[in-house]
């Protein structure tokens, strides 16, 4: 399998207070093209900073990194800002927890799906874009695209904002999809359905995901391997179906008996 | 464009209850208008004489209505003390004065706005710290007292403007703009300090939600992010403000006229107010209100045109 993305030893540290504190240590992630890694553990185990390091946002002068991020011969740690810009949106693109406040209040759907073309394919004219933007949330699920384009987030329910930001995160047709816990804020069903829709692009498209995720089951039917983080660290990695059948580590056991099930017999 | 009705409805109620306060607080208050137009001396026959000429006996309702529909109608009543109508006197002055305002608000619109977005984007850095300090003081300073200063400074000293002198609009109206410039500066000084700082503050809080992120994640550089998308929902709160602002600027403008010495609406309210010429207070009052009103029914129109989302919670 091809990989692009290599990340290894990324260590990241807030010197917000006067002693620095550790956010991620010795984070290291393969991922080939076309696959889907899960990154778990509960909030506050570093699992979303190094997504976000990994998308390039964590640009706060008060985080100190270190260790390597290479994409396509780049390492994403330590090119120019310019470099890392032209991957965001158009080869890397990241999808977060609260669609109710990740979208711009005050400019319309359309205008926010077509922005990373805008960005960077200013050869596509205006009228293609609009198309391509339409077509992209036809393909996330929203039937009514057209009137969708002209509609303003407030218009729209939270399952439906997921969707507009999948799409604007998909039209650049990127290499890697970030997911920061896509489905936490939303109710189950909603989350059965972008669940679907992430597996379906990820076989459509090749596209590769990093799913982040509290959520032991969601990681289990959807990411062929899994990532455990606890306190910053990985406390344990693998194939999913290994990890939760024989987990190793004490931690990943009892993340795993935590998972609720319904036992029809009591 | 529901929405726009619904407030025009609203700021035509607005104003006919403003219009009923104003009446009925110049009828309450004491004094007989007739008496004081003809000096105590006058016998009180001649008082009861003129009283019924000019209608003071018909109940408030009717004297309500006449002046109602003279005051639509563009007749504003007659002074008390000049016995000329009050629009020929008021009508020449509203230009002086609402010019002065306008170039206050735009001035500060023009200064504030980029102002504004410097500071926030080097918050923290040297010219952001000069500024808001520079900001602090000017903020603390009363127009009456930036006018004396500027007059000072660039009247005396530097010799841009004569001090006190003033060229109508009729007459030469570059010049008639040139004069009214400093004192407009004196009145929208400390709205430009104000301004500032709301939309540094606004910028600094928007740029760091969650939707800013989700525009750098885009490949926005700071400018992108900060343009196309932070600056519009950083200017909602602004824009109430600036509203506040223009109305404020048109009754401070007061004020800086007496400083100046420019013969606007100012000289004829006060006098009228001392020799108790209620028909001009009246007229002047209005005319306050009325910009007033039609400044936030803008304000409004505006506002849901930068926020989609005004209107529907309603």
């Amino acid at each position: 399998m091809e990989i692009i993305l290599d990340v290894t030893d990324l260590h990241i540290e807030f010197h917000d207070h006067d002693v620095p504190e550790v956010a991620v240590e010795d984070f290291d992630l393969m991922l080939g093209k076309g696959e889907i890694v899960g990154i778990v553990g509960e909030s506050g185990s570093g699992k979303s900073m190094s997504a976000l390091a990994i998308a390039g946002l964590l640009n706060r002068k008060s985080l100190k990194k270190s260790g390597r991020i290479m994409f396509d011969g780049n390492d994403l740690l330590t090119c120019d800002r310019k470099t890392l810009r032209s991957y965001q949106g158009d080869e890397i693109s990241i999808i977060f927890q609260e669609p109710m406040t990740s979208l711009n209040p005050v400019k319309k759907i359309g205008w926010q799906v077509e922005e990373p073309l805008f960005i960077h394919h200013p050869e596509v004219t205006k009228p293609e874009r609009k198309e391509k933007a339409i077509g992209m949330l036809k393909a996330v699920g929203l039937e009514n695209a057209e009137d969708v384009y002209n509609m303003y987030p407030h218009e729209l329910s939270g399952g439906m904002r997921q969707r507009v930001m999948i799409a604007a995160a998909m039209i650049g047709d990127p290499k890697i999809l970030i997911a920061d816990e896509p489905t936490t804020a939303l109710d189950v069903t909603v989350q059965a359905q972008i669940v679907e829709l992430l597996k379906r692009f990820n076989k459509e498209r090749k596209t590769s995901i990093i799913f982040i995720s509290h959520d032991l089951s969601l990681v289990n039917q959807l990411c062929q391997r899994v990532i455990v983080m606890q306190h910053g660290n990985i406390v344990e990695s693998g194939k999913t179906s290994d990890v939760f059948t024989h987990p190793r580590d004490i931690y990943t056991k009892r993340l795993i008996a935590a998972i609720p099930r319904i036992d029809l017999n009591t | 464009m529901k929405y726009i009705i619904r407030k025009f409805g609203m700021m035509i109620t607005t104003l006919l209850v403003v219009s009923v306060c104003v009446f009925l607080a110049f009828s309450i208050i004491p004094g007989d208008p007739a008496l004081r137009m003809l000096g105590t001396e006058a016998s009180p026959e001649l008082v009861e004489q003129t009283r019924q000429q000019m209608g003071l006996n018909d109940p408030v309702l009717v004297r309500y209505g006449r002046w109602l529909t003279g005051f639509l109608a563009g007749d504003m009543g007659t002074s008390y003390n000049y016995k000329v109508p009050v629009s020929s006197m008021v009508l020449s002055k509203i230009p002086i004065t609402l010019t002065m305002a306008i170039m206050a608000f735009l001035l500060t619109v023009l200064i504030s706005i980029p102002l504004g977005i410097i500071t926030a984007k080097h918050e923290g850095g040297i010219l952001d710290r000069c500024i808001m300090v520079a900001n602090q003081i000017i903020m603390a300073i009363p127009p009456f007292f930036s006018g004396i200063l500027l007059t000072f400074v660039f009247g005396m000293i530097f010799r841009l403007f004569t001090p006190g002198g003033f060229v109508n609009y009729t007459d030469d109206f570059s010049r008639f703009i040139r004069y009214l410039f400093f004192p407009a500066l004196a009145i929208a000084l400390p709205k430009i300090a104000m301004t500032v700082k709301m939309l540094r503050g606004s910028l600094i809080d928007e740029s760091q939600r969650d939707y800013a992120r989700t525009a750098y994640s885009r490949g926005n550089n700071t400018n992108g992010v900060l343009y196309r998308h932070v600056l519009k929902n950083a200017m909602i709160p602004v824009i109430t403000f600036l509203g506040m602002a223009l109305a404020d600027m048109v009754a401070g403008s007061i004020v800086i006229e007496q400083v100046f010495g420019i013969p606007g609406i100012s000289r004829i309210l006060l006098t009228s107010i001392s020799n108790r010429d209620y028909p001009v207070v009246e007229a002047i009052i209005m005319g306050i209100a009325i910009i007033v009103i039609l400044v936030n029914f803008l304000v409004d129109i505006i506002y849901r045109i930068v926020d989609p989302r005004i209107g529907l919670k309603e």
